[in-house]
C-alpha cells in the first residue's frame, strides 16, 4: 500500500513540459524579380520549423525574418480562398494545407510557382487567362422563370447530390496548372473551367446546359482532355476532376446532362 | 431588383471562338472509342488464327498468308484491321502533334502524317484486293500445281 501511495505522489507532481522538437528545414524556392532578373533562379533558405507547421508558415518565416522580398499570395491561410496554390516538391498543393510532417525533410523542399500561367514574381503568376476561361463557361445560374411563390427553386436531395462534388471548387488553379495539355496549349479551357461548367450543367435548376455544352464541345474544350488524372491528384479539395470532365463529355454526346428527374 | 429586370448578359461571350456544327475533335474522340473496341476483337482474332490455331509459329509463311487471303472473309477482316488500326494510330499521332508541336512545324508534321497514312492505306488496300498467289515465287508444291493448272 505504501508503495502505491508513493507512486501516486510521484505521478501527481507536475512534469516540466518537454520542449516540442523543432527541425531545421531547407527550402529551395524558385525566385524571379522581373525588375532585376532575366531568368528565374533557385535560392535556398534554412528555417526552424515544427512538424505541425505548414509550408505557408515556412514561407512566412522566410518573408518576416530572412528576406522580405519573397513574394507569394495568401489570403485566408486555411485552405478556402485558393490563393496559395504552388508547386511543392513537383506537385501542385496549397501551401496552407501542406504540413511539414507529411514531407520528407531529410531533403530540401522545392517550392515554385504553378506552371502554365505567366510568371509575374517569385511564386505569383498572372491568373487572368485562368479566370478568362472560367468566365467563358458562364459560371452563374441561368433561369428564365421566376421561382414559384417568389421564394426558392426547389431541388431534391438526389438532384443536389448530382453536382455536389464540383461545388467544392475554390478556383486555386492547382488542377489547370497541373495539366500537361494546358502547359503546352494555353488556349485549352482547362480542368477548373470544365469543373465549374459541370457544376451548372448538372444543376436541375439551371436552363443553359445546352449553351455550356456547346461552349465546351470545342477543339479547346473537353476533347482536349487526355485523361492523365493530374488534375484529380492535384485538387486540394478532393474533387474528382477527371470524372467530372468525362461526365461533361458524355453529356455533350447525349446532347443533354444526365440529371435525376426527382 | 429581381431576375427578370436584368438584361441577359450572354450575347457578348464567345464571339471570338468560332463554333462549327461538325466537330472533328468530337468525332475523333468517338472514333477512337468505337474502333478501339472493334480492334480488340480484330487483333486478337488475327493473332489467334495466325499464331495459336496452327499450333506452331513456324507454319506462318508466305504460303500460309496466301492460303488465308484465298478466303474473302480474311480479306474483309484484314481490310477492316488495316483501315481501323491505321486511322486509329494516325489520329493518336495527330493529337500528339496538336499537343506538342506549334506553328509551321505542326502544319508540316500534320501533312507528313496525313500523306504517310494515305499512302499506307492505298498500298495495303491494293495488296489485299489484288493479291494473286501465282505472281509470287513459291516453293510450296501444292501452290505450284494450282498455279500451273490456271
Amino acid at each position: 500500500m505504501a508503495g502505491a501511495a508513493t507512486l501516486e505522489a510521484v505521478d501527481n507532481t507536475p512534469k516540466a513540459e518537454a520542449p516540442i522538437q523543432a527541425f531545421t528545414v531547407t527550402l529551395i524556392i524558385r525566385r524571379f524579380d522581373p525588375e532585376k532578373d532575366a531568368e528565374p533562379y533557385w535560392q535556398d533558405f534554412d528555417v526552424e520549423l515544427y512538424a505541425t507547421d505548414r509550408v505557408l508558415d515556412a514561407l512566412h518565416k522566410i518573408k518576416w525574418e530572412q528576406d522580405g522580398s519573397l513574394t507569394f499570395r495568401r489570403s485566408c491561410a486555411h485552405g478556402i480562398c485558393g490563393s496559395d496554390a504552388m508547386r511543392i516538391n513537383g506537385r501542385n498543393r496549397l501551401a496552407c494545407k501542406t504540413l511539414i510532417k507529411d514531407l520528407d525533410i531529410s531533403k530540401p523542399i522545392y517550392v515554385e510557382a504553378i506552371k502554365g500561367l505567366p510568371l509575374e514574381k517569385d511564386l505569383i503568376v498572372d491568373m487572368e487567362p485562368f479566370f478568362a476561361s472560367y468566365r467563358e463557361i458562364q459560371p452563374f445560374l441561368i433561369a428564365s422563370d421566376k421561382p414559384k411563390d417568389g421564394k426558392e427553386r426547389i431541388q431534391s436531395v438526389a438532384q443536389r447530390e448530382r453536382f455536389d462534388d464540383t461545388t467544392k471548387c475554390i478556383l486555386c488553379a492547382a488542377c489547370t496548372s497541373s495539366c500537361p495539355v494546358f502547359w503546352t496549349d494555353g488556349q485549352y479551357f482547362g480542368p477548373a473551367a470544365i469543373v465549374n461548367a459541370h457544376r451548372f450543367i448538372f444543376d436541375s435548376r439551371d436552363e443553359a446546359a445546352s449553351v455550356r455544352l456547346d461552349i465546351l464541345n470545342d477543339k479547346e474544350g473537353v476533347w482536349r482532355c487526355r485523361t492523365t488524372f493530374n488534375c484529380t491528384e492535384a485538387c486540394p479539395r478532393g474533387i474528382e476532376v477527371t470524372k467530372a470532365i468525362a461526365e461533361v463529355k458524355a453529356a455533350v454526346l447525349r446532347g443533354k446532362p444526365d440529371i435525376p428527374k426527382k | 431588383m429581381s431576375t427578370e429586370n436584368i438584361a441577359a448578359p450572354r450575347s457578348p461571350y464567345l464571339s471570338h471562338r468560332k463554333r462549327n456544327r461538325f466537330n472533328i475533335e468530337k468525332w475523333g474522340w468517338i472514333y477512337m472509342r468505337v474502333s478501339g473496341v472493334l480492334l480488340v476483337v480484330l487483333i486478337f482474332g488475327h493473332l489467334f488464327y495466325n499464331l495459336i490455331f496452327p499450333g506452331k509459329v513456324s507454319i506462318l509463311d508466305w504460303a500460309f498468308v496466301a492460303g488465308k487471303l484465298a478466303n474473302p472473309i480474311w480479306i474483309v477482316w484484314d481490310l477492316l484491321l488495316l483501315w481501323l488500326a491505321l486511322i486509329h494510330g494516325a489520329n493518336g499521332m495527330r493529337t500528339l502533334i496538336n499537343d506538342y508541336a506549334h506553328g509551321r512545324f505542326r502544319t508540316v508534321l500534320l501533312w507528313a502524317l496525313g500523306a504517310t497514312t494515305a499512302v499506307l492505306l492505298v498500298m495495303g488496300t491494293l495488296v489485299l484486293t489484288t493479291f494473286d498467289p501465282c505472281l509470287g515465287d513459291t516453293d510450296n508444291a501444292e501452290l505450284i500445281k494450282i498455279c500451273a493448272a490456271q
